[in-house]
């Protein structure tokens, strides 16, 4: 079996968002950045199928610049055999997904996992438009995940409960926890992601459908109003009369 | 020109954010000079609730009374809403934002070659182009951008377009869209879900446990006091990494986002990541034994004290 697992490479989640360039750019110095969490769950249970199922192989692929190498060859640390990078920025979801279905036509692969959805930009349309884009079914969010033959398995997560069902490959699946616990390189993972191939080819389409014109940083609350533990049941008179939210 | 608002029904209800939708739609449409449809699909939602979509301001409903589209079938649903926009020669849809909707509309986009935007809070600027606010880095920011395409796609967040409902009501037309034997290529074959409970995502009023409540077995004061504000119980990343509550409650960045009138935490310390979830929150309560925590830079309201002496106080309060 051939797994696609499409990385992001977002800021760490405990980062500190700010702006340059008049609000124009994100300010990226001093940012640490990580495979995507979500991506993270999925790279984990395509590393998993593969120590199950004889004959796998996993290839990481990223939309981005050179600069995201190191998180790359993190991906390959975690068992990802190889790994390919789209050298781009990757402005915005249609992009990114004509890259990664280009990628998918030309190598024909049974599985393709990522993310629910990108951390930083939030979208959680990748998966849809890859799958949409090579007409085969797309999933999300997953939470399950079994192959057996030429079938899956799977568990989607629906507001307040799961949905199960069952699909042939190949398939395009959004993926979150508890899909899979991540998982942390090991020394061994670390010294032969030095020497797996990571392959770097230039965009094909570079269409887009979005132009990004500024960003904005919410206004800061106004500060916190304390209220005695002793007098704790004012509160419920400050949520109805003050703050008018019960 | 005209304007398709894709309906979601939740446990044979339309869900509060649709209707959020559709009051964004209508009101797009009022800006733009079209006219806005919502789309219904399948047998799940009654006629009292699709008649409501009337409150919120269209007046015209295409309904598709095909049952196999009762279960959200992301394929099918793709090609059923796609032909609604073409049956409407709509250049615009709008959904709330959820995960079907997303997994829906990531597939609309691809076939109407649309620009998408998600988590959308405000009604576009319209003066230079098509400009949207949408918030980006979950929550921690916004951005603003431009939709280049024709065709486009607005996810909208909620709790950002609440409206008054009225009496007006809605006219209800049958759709029939064709769908394909291959459209019902994955098979649903289990739904478990929880019934009667408030759902998180939808919630107005939202009460959330951390670690500081010690273990699963402490959570009676959660849902009382869930239950006397009829709210809905959220919980942070650890306690659902722990088992103590279902997956389905964690918020944060990794779970679900929520934006409700009023979220209390309790014994949640507020570390970045669940902060983020819940920061576009309009009020924000912390209930908890560290006067250091760092949820308190983040609330509205403050008590430093243990839960289990002021929750019972604040249940009593409510109930008198």
């Amino acid at each position: 079996m051939k797994i696609l697992v499409c990385i992001t490479c977002v800021p760490d989640t405990t980062s500190k968002i700010s702006f340059i360039n008049d609000n124009a750019e994100l300010n990226k110095a001093g940012l640490q950045y990580i495979i995507g969490p979500y991506d993270d769950y999925a790279l984990a249970r395509a590393v998993e199928l593969k120590e199950q199922i004889p004959g796998t192989t996993v290839t990481a692929l990223n939309v981005g610049l050179a600069v995201n190498d190191q998180v790359i060859r993190k991906a390959l640390a975690i068992g990802a055999d190889d790994a390919i990078r789209i050298d781009a920025e990757p402005t915005d979801s249609y992009f990114v997904a004509n890259q990664i279905a280009e990628i998918a036509k030309q190598n024909g692969y049974d599985l393709i996992l990522m993310g629910r959805e990108s951390t930083d930009y939030n979208g959680g349309q990748v998966h849809g438009m890859v799958g949409q884009m090579l007409n085969i079914p797309s999933l999300s969010p997953v939470m399950k995940l079994e192959i057996s033959g030429n079938v899956a398995t799977l568990a989607r997560e629906i507001e307040g409960g799961k949905e199960y069902m069952e699909a042939n490959l190949p398939l395009v699946l959004g993926c979150q926890e508890p899909i899979a616990e991540w998982k942390i390189p090991n020394m061994k993972g670390i010294m032969s992601s030095r020497t797996k191939p990571l392959l770097v080819i230039s965009p094909t389409n570079l269409e887009t459908l979005t132009k990004s014109e500024l960003y904005e940083l919410p206004a800061a609350r106004s500060g916190c109003k304390f209220i005695a533990a002793d007098q704790a049941e004012t509160l419920i008179d400050l949520l109805r009369n003050e703050a008018k939210v019960i | 020109m005209s304007i398709v608002v894709f309906i979601e029904v939740a446990d044979k209800e339309i869900r509060g954010s649709s209707f959020e939708a559709v009051g964004y739609g209508a009101e797009l449409a009022k800006m733009t000079n079209s006219t806005a449809v919502a789309l219904v699909l399948g047998n799940e939602a009654s006629a009292e609730q699709i008649a409501k979509i009337g409150n919120y301001g269209i007046s015209k409903v295409l309904h598709a009374q095909d049952s196999r589209l009762d279960v959200g079938n992301i394929q099918a649903y793709s090609h059923a809403v796609v032909q609604a926009l073409d049956k409407e020669n709509a250049t615009i849809l709008v959904y709330a934002k959820s995960s079907l909707g997303d997994a829906i509309a990531a597939r609309v986009a691809v076939q109407k070659k649309a620009s998408l935007a998600a988590n959308v809070l405000e009604l576009p600027d319209l003066s230079d182009g098509f400009a949207v606010k949408k918030a980006v880095f979950t929550g921690k920011a916004f951005q603003y951008v431009t939709l280049t395409s024709e065709n486009k796609i607005l996810a909208v967040k909620k709790g950002a377009f609440a409206m008054t409902p009225s009496q007006d009501s809605a006219n209800v037309e049958s759709f029939s869209p064709q769908l394909a034997e291959s459209d019902f290529a994955v098979k649903i074959t289990k739904t478990d879900k929880v019934t009667g409970e408030l759902l998180l995502p939808e919630a107005d009023l939202v009460v959330s446990g951390g670690r500081g409540l010690k273990g699963p077995e402490n959570w009676g004061v959660i849902l009382d006091l869930a239950k006397a504000l009829n709210a809905a119980t959220g919980c942070s990343k650890p306690v659902s990494d722990l088992d103590w509550r279902p997956h389905h409650e964690h918020v944060g960045q990794t779970g679900v986002k929520v934006s409700p009138n009023l979220y209390i935490a309790v014994g949640i310390s507020g570390a970045i990541q669940h902060l983020a979830g819940v920061s576009s929150s309009k009020c924000i309560v912390v209930i908890n034994k560290d006067a250091e925590a760092p949820f308190f830079k983040a609330a509205d309201y403050g008590i430093v004290g243990d839960a289990f002496d002021i929750l019972p106080k604040l249940i009593k309060a409510l109930k008198g």
